[in-house]
């Protein structure tokens, strides 16, 4: 079969079995041949559509046609000039839902596999020697960043290739946000993070950690005591929404963020080695279906449980996760209960023993354009669990605004920005990422953190004129 | 990492440290705390700013061996270096002016209220605390709150210094008009069990009253919820909306359910770093 016709190459994964008992990454990655028989597959089409699903706008077919040629080098300076956090990227974008479903290749023969091309060439960029002469910043002005989470690196490390002195503040005693506290190391490894902070830190950048801005160091000291002349808010929509349900302090239910900060930044899985346990039971119950949901219920299986569900009171249509989490968390046994709307967390002596929920059907469209779910009378049943995870969205967290008269917010908490989508309310404050959205991606993040950049670069220097 | 400075023996499992902290010194207020974690693979775990000098770039803490992060705390010596600390965090409390004013501390919490107390003097309130412990020798910083305080109430289980019995007796007897008299308004930081008898001793009385909650926390700023506690029949998260809350609204009996969440958990960390002490 011509190449150009072939069925997309699938990604070499772990057993099912084997993996849902430990943290080790899924996905084994592409090797060589794979890699250039899947860019083989790329059309090189005259009106590259793929480049309008991206958010961060990388030349895929300039990509494609690095990869196919062999030459890895040109083919990671392509991702890496466009998109900072390739090797993250590759391993967490909904690519289904951007570039690849654009790709020409999609309808007939399924998209080329631009994800795991990302990886597969970031991984090679990984691989080679790191040149560890650390950049020195050549210009005057200082800028803090605020928020260690993607759009606070991307911003972080495009300013410090522009010569400023950058300095990334974070609260939690580790950087990188979602990518550290929230994505599990079977889908994103602590390793590639660290990677990428690494980088930053030779391109100049210096990370401190355990200072929360509104707190340790007022904004305004920032500007008035520091010395800096600009700073990026990044951080993140952390604050975990609860569905008020009754029972839903009872010991056992989490939300997912503290379920997987428990994991990821607290290690609870080394447990007692490492210090900060976790109850998980026999019966897990994860309310939700984003990628948080998956993240928290493949979790859950990895840590004893012999059921894991996921409860979500829409249909799989209305999923909101990546498509492969998805279809992995199938694959690990993790069971699907949609249509299902929990209305009452059941305890015993101040623990969970069930999730009493009402069976659902779909009715009319509602303000988000999906099919609203209504409740069937009389249809409500108990769910025996032993845990209650609530993995039902985040809001941006007030702590910052809250301290910092002056900073304005949307009355649902995320941050007002110009015209130009980057400065806040206060001057030579800008914001980007899930602070200013919502709960978003990573690359959306990223993109931000590179358009505040590039912002701050042209109003530093305008200021200096 | 944050450096120990001082280290000073309060009580057997009670040690005092003042460290090097600039910035939480500088942005520090009375009634805030940090979470600190001492090692890698650690857990983080929230103690009070028991004072605070701007000036020297120096916070005290005392800490109350009760598990094993707060033992392996205890280890550390002058020269040493806690790993992690982040604050100040939570809210400063809001105590009204006039009248007045009885901090009751149980354990470690007579510590908590020492800054706090001492704003409150020096704002020109007439204070008191009340501090309570099994036996004299685990009373802690008795001689500085007294210097702060007009009044000193001390109370013991075993009658070996000042009041035979709980907190709550003396502090009703002073609701009952025993001197120094009876209280307008009451803090109250300690164990659990203690901070919800003081509740129903005040409540009674009706007086207002402010308790300082500890439940477990992990990141302290609002992104996990682990922290949460019910008040006035509303969702709080103590790390950040806290930690004084208005004792006589919050659901005590689901504070103390989820404080005991990892009793067991504890004991099997616990026991994890014996072993691994009689190997090394
Ligand atoms: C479990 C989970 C799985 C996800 N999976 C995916 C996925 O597969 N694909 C995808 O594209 N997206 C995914 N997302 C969404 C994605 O991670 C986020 O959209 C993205 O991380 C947002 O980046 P950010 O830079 O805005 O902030 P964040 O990543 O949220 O980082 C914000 C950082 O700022 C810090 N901070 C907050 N306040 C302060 C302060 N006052 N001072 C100092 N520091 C502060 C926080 O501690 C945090 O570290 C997932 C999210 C979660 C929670
Ligand atoms: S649309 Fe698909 S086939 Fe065309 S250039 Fe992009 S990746 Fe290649
Ligand atoms: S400690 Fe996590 S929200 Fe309070």
């Amino acid at each position: 079969m011509p190449v150009k016709r072939a069925d997309k190459t699938p990604m070499p994964v772990r057993e099912p079995e084997m993996r849902a008992r430990d943290f080790e990454e899924v996905n084994e990655g592409y090797c060589f041949s794979h890699a250039m028989f899947e860019a083989e597959r790329c059309l090189r089409c005259q009106d590259p559509v793929c480049i309008d699903g991206c958010p961060v706008r990388v030349p895929i077919a300039d990509f494609m046609h690095a990869v196919a040629a062999g030459d890895m080098h040109k083919a990671s300076e392509i991702l890496r000039t466009a998109n900072p956090l390739a090797a993250i990227c590759g391993r967490v974008c909904p690519q289904e839902a951007q570039c690849e479903m654009k790709c020409h290749m999609t309808k007939r023969f399924g998209p080329v596999a631009i994800g795991h091309l990302e990886r597969y060439v970031s991984d090679w960029e990984m691989a080679q020697p790191l040149n560890d002469e650390v950049a020195k910043p050549w210009r005057d002005e200082k800028v803090a960043i605020i928020g260690s989470g993607p759009s606070g690196l991307v911003c972080a490390g495009e300013l410090a290739r522009l010569g400023y002195h950058v300095t990334v503040y974070e609260a939690l005693h580790a950087p990188g946000g979602v990518l550290r506290y929230g994505i599990p190391e079977f889908r994103l490894p602590n390793s590639i993070l660290d990677w990428e902070i690494a980088s930053l830190e030779r391109l100049g950048v210096e990370f401190v950690n355990n200072v929360i801005i509104g707190k340790t160091i007022k904004l305004d000291d920032l500007f008035s005591e520091m010395g800096y002349s600009a700073a990026f808010i990044g951080t993140g929509a952390g604050l975990p929404k609860f569905m008020g349900i009754p029972g839903e302090s009872l010991n056992g239910v989490y939300s997912a963020n503290e379920f997987l900060t428990r994991i990821n930044l607290m290690q609870a899985f080394e447990f007692p080695q490492a210090e900060t346990p976790l109850k998980v039971g026999g019966r897990v119950a994860v309310i939700g279906s984003g990628n948080t949901a998956m993240d928290a219920v493949r979790s859950a299986l990895r840590l004893g449980a012999e059921h894991a569900m996921v409860v979500y009171r829409r249909s799989e249509n209305e999923m909101t996760a990546r498509i492969e989490e998805y279809e992995h968390a199938i694959e690990e046994g993790v069971e699907f209960h949609w249509l299902t709307n929990p209305i009452e967390v059941l305890g015993e002596d101040g623990w969970v023993t069930g999730l009493k929920c009402m069976r659902m059907e779909l009715g009319e469209p509602d303000d988000s354009g999906r099919a609203r779910p209504v409740p069937i009378e009389g249809s409500e049943f108990v769910f025996p669990v032993d845990n209650v995870v609530l993995s039902i969205g985040t809001r941006p967290n007030p702590l910052l605004s809250r301290a910092t008269p002056g900073l304005k917010t949307h009355s649902w908490g995320g941050l007002l920005v110009d015209e130009r989508q980057v400065e806040t309310s206060v001057h030579r404050v800008y914001a980007g990422g899930d602070a200013v959205t919502g709960a978003a991606t990573v690359i959306l993040a990223a993109g931000a953190g590179k358009k505040a950049a590039e912002a701050i670069h042209s109003d530093l220097t305008a200021d200096t004129a | 990492m944050v450096k120990i400075l001082e280290k000073c023996q309060l009580t057997p499992i009670t040690k005092l440290y003042r460290v090097d902290a600039p910035l939480i010194a500088k942005a520090a207020r009375a009634g805030q705390f940090v979470i600190v974690r001492v090692r890698e693979g650690g857990e983080r775990i929230p103690l009070t700013i028991t004072d605070y000098d701007a000036e020297q770039g120096v916070i005290t803490i005392v800490v109350q061996e009760v598990g094993a992060t707060t033992r392996r705390l205890a280890e550390l010596e002058v020269g040493d270096h806690i790993l992690d600390m982040v604050g100040p965090l939570g809210e400063a409390p809001d105590i009204p002016s006039g009248g007045h004013i009885v901090g009751v501390g149980g354990g470690y919490g007579s510590a908590a209220l020492l800054c706090l107390m001492r704003e409150l003097s020096d704002r020109g309130e007439k204070t008191t605390i009340v501090m309570g412990a099994r036996e004299k020798d685990l009373l802690i910083l008795a001689d500085e709150l007294g210097e702060i305080c007009d009044h000193v109430e001390i109370c013991t289980d075993d009658g070996s210094a000042g009041f035979k019995g709980f907190v709550t007796e003396r502090l009703q007897e002073m609701i009952d008009g025993s001197p120094p008299g009876r209280p307008d308004y009451v803090i109250a930081i300690g164990p659990m069990p203690m901070m919800r008898a003081v509740e129903k001793t005040t409540a009674a009385a009706g007086i207002d009253t402010t308790a300082s909650l500890d439940p477990l926390m992990i990141d302290g700023t609002g992104m996990c919820g682990g922290c949460r506690v019910t008040v006035g029949g509303e969702v709080k998260f103590a790390c950040v909306d806290g930690p004084f809350f208005d004792a006589h609204e919050v659901d005590f009996d689901e504070a103390v359910s989820r404080s005991k969440m990892y009793v067991k958990e504890e004991q099997k960390a616990a026991a994890c770093q014996r072993s691994a002490r009689e190997v090394a």
